[in-house]
């Protein structure tokens, strides 16, 4: 009886040294990691800096024409930092991008404050972000008035959590009134409906349409896109920048200038022999 | 040409010990439930190595094989891999045939797989695009499987997240037809707005069988998603490697699931937010 109760104990103390064992090891290794990732954090910011200074040369020039349409997507904490977001902004102007899109996932609908909550942090601050950053006007206004895309200033365009799956939904209610219209409910069924470039109308129709995009900046902890609508980032390149507080210009070029030495085949293969890997 | 002996051999030996310490240090924090990969690289793996393409795929399809099995013994419960986009038809053809010749063999081996570990396997995509010995040798396995829920393989082939959208809508809109539905919203004068919603939609989604995943991994030093999981991965950590497919090894899977759960706190106050 003694014997047993003794196991016992000296079993569980084996367990609670072999669990203390194991969670030394895992902080450990999330210690050394943790120093790999400050020392990595270190370089970019020497190679942000030479960057900036102009010391480096490939990234003088950059082929800017090639980035047609840009998203931000800026964490919700990130979203409140107004005068960091007019200062990328005005660093992006400067370098010639035309098209900016901003999205922050703030914006779910609730039922309790469906007209607040829906909107999203910097869909919010629009005006005031439009009124600090001359020239620049909304992506919407420039269709609407016909202006010319290519064009000297920057087109705006704001975006919200309510604008990804909730707008796909209201775009599924365009094409069932379409479907319920059109008779095909009695054709053969395992035929296509719907094609991709109808989605993208009922997209419109319900006030989320827009271009795909090329390159989608995440400003964030994490690289993930945060809900940004699926429908337009499907072959956008997305690279992670960091924290909006510690955004610095030089990654912001290092971004733009590796984005336009992407080639992308889009599935397919060359069998081109000058075809870049 | 994949044999069972190498499975057998990954199971056992003093690497899979050495694994498994290694994983029961990594199970101390948490562990990602859905891991997603894009094999990118095979055909860079094989202009490196100076042998065929095909020969490049057949390496990246034992380096699956391996990941099925490191994921199990880590405790991850789904896996899903990009196999094959709608938009890879558009390869030569002769390319095109080959990889479906690899996915009918494939198909042969998970079948082996399933019944010595229990795996679930399913495959989603636009499974008509395939040959019918194909698609009917995946519907075999996917019925015979299907009561299995230990470990859920997923292989997304024939697959883009814009065809999935799009089938799921179509999906809705038969049912909400065949509900009568279409007959109420055909009136005008009826706020037809809500007729389909988010929650119809995504229970017809190819992915239904398996929730959003929490790490999606691309090989081959790209950062871009290429029409893969886009919608189901909005709280999802992101990893590019710049190893080629083939070359993925447990180290690697390590490294990305430490990062996971050097993250973890910040996706989980996410997934609660939306």
């Amino acid at each position: 009886m003694d014997f047993s109760n003794e196991s016992r104990v000296l079993h569980r103390c084996s367990a609670q040294i072999g669990n203390l064992l194991l969670r030394s090891l895992w902080h450990l290794v999330h210690f050394i990691i943790s120093i790999c990732n400050f020392t990595l954090d270190i370089a970019n910011v020497l190679e942000s800096y030479l960057i900036s200074s102009g010391l480096l040369g490939r990234y003088k020039s950059l082929h800017v024409a090639k980035l047609r349409y840009l998203a931000i997507v800026i964490e919700s904490e990130g979203a409140y930092q107004t005068s960091k977001i007019i200062e990328l902004l005005q660093w992006l102007e400067a370098v010639g991008v035309k098209h900016v899109c901003l999205y922050d996932n703030d914006g779910r609908s609730s039922g309790f404050s469906l007209s607040l909550g829906s909107l999203g942090i910097l869909k919010k601050s629009k005006d005031f972000i439009l009124e600090n950053l001359d020239g620049a006007i909304l992506f919407q206004d420039a269709h609407e008035n016909n202006v010319l895309l290519d064009q000297q200033h920057m087109t705006l365009e704001f975006v919200s959590f309510s604008d990804g799956k909730e707008a796909v939904a209201k775009a599924a209610n365009v094409l069932f009134m379409k479907y319920s219209k059109s008779g095909v409910t009695d054709q053969n069924q395992k035929e296509k409906i719907f094609t991709e470039s109808q989605m993208s109308e009922a997209l419109k129709t319900v006030g989320s349409g827009g271009p795909e995009l090329d390159l989608l900046l995440v400003y964030g902890p994490a690289r993930c896109h945060l809900g940004f609508p699926a429908w337009r980032i499907k072959y956008t390149e997305i690279v992670h920048m960091g924290l909006l507080k510690s955004m610095n210009y030089g990654s912001l070029i290092k971004a733009i200038y590796k984005f336009t030495m992407v080639r992308q085949n889009y599935g397919k293969c060359s069998f081109d022999l000058h075809y870049k890997l | 040409m994949l044999r069972e002996d190498i499975i057998i051999d990954i199971f056992s030996g003093w690497r899979s010990f050495l694994r498994k310490c290694l994983f029961r240090v990594l199970r101390v924090g948490p562990i990602p439930s859905h891991i997603a990969v894009i094999m990118d690289g095979n055909r860079r793996f094989a202009k490196k190595k100076k042998i065929d393409d095909m020969t490049g795929y057949d390496a990246g399809a034992l380096a699956l094989l391996h990941l099925i099995i490191y994921c199990m013994e880590l405790g991850v419960k789904y896996v899903t891999a990009y196999a094959f986009s709608i938009d890879n038809f558009r390869r030569n053809p002769e390319e095109v045939q080959k990889i479906m010749d690899l996915t009918m063999e494939s198909v042969m081996l998970l079948t082996w797989i399933s019944k010595l570990r229990l795996v679930r396997v399913h495959f989603a995509g636009n499974l008509q695009l395939l040959s019918a010995d194909i698609q009917d040798a995946a519907k075999r396995l996917m019925e015979s499987t299907a009561g299995y829920n230990n470990f859920v393989l997923t292989i997304c082939i024939c697959y883009t997240c814009s065809d999935e959208i799009l089938h799921a809508i179509e999906e809705s809109c038969k049912e909400k037809w065949d509900d009568g539905i279409g007959i109420m919203g055909y009136d005008e004068g009826n706020d037809c707005e809500r007729l389909i919603k988010m929650v119809d939609i995504e229970k017809h989604m190819y992915m239904a069988i398996a929730p959003d995943p929490d790490i999606l991994i691309r090989t081959g030093g790209e950062y871009r998603l290429s029409n893969f999981l886009v919608w189901q991965s909005s709280c999802c950590h992101l990893s590019s490697l710049r190893t080629v497919w083939p070359e993925f090894g447990v180290f690697h899977l390590v490294w990305v699931v430490l990062d996971f759960q050097q993250n973890y706190r910040y996706f989980a106050k996410k997934k609660l937010q939306l």
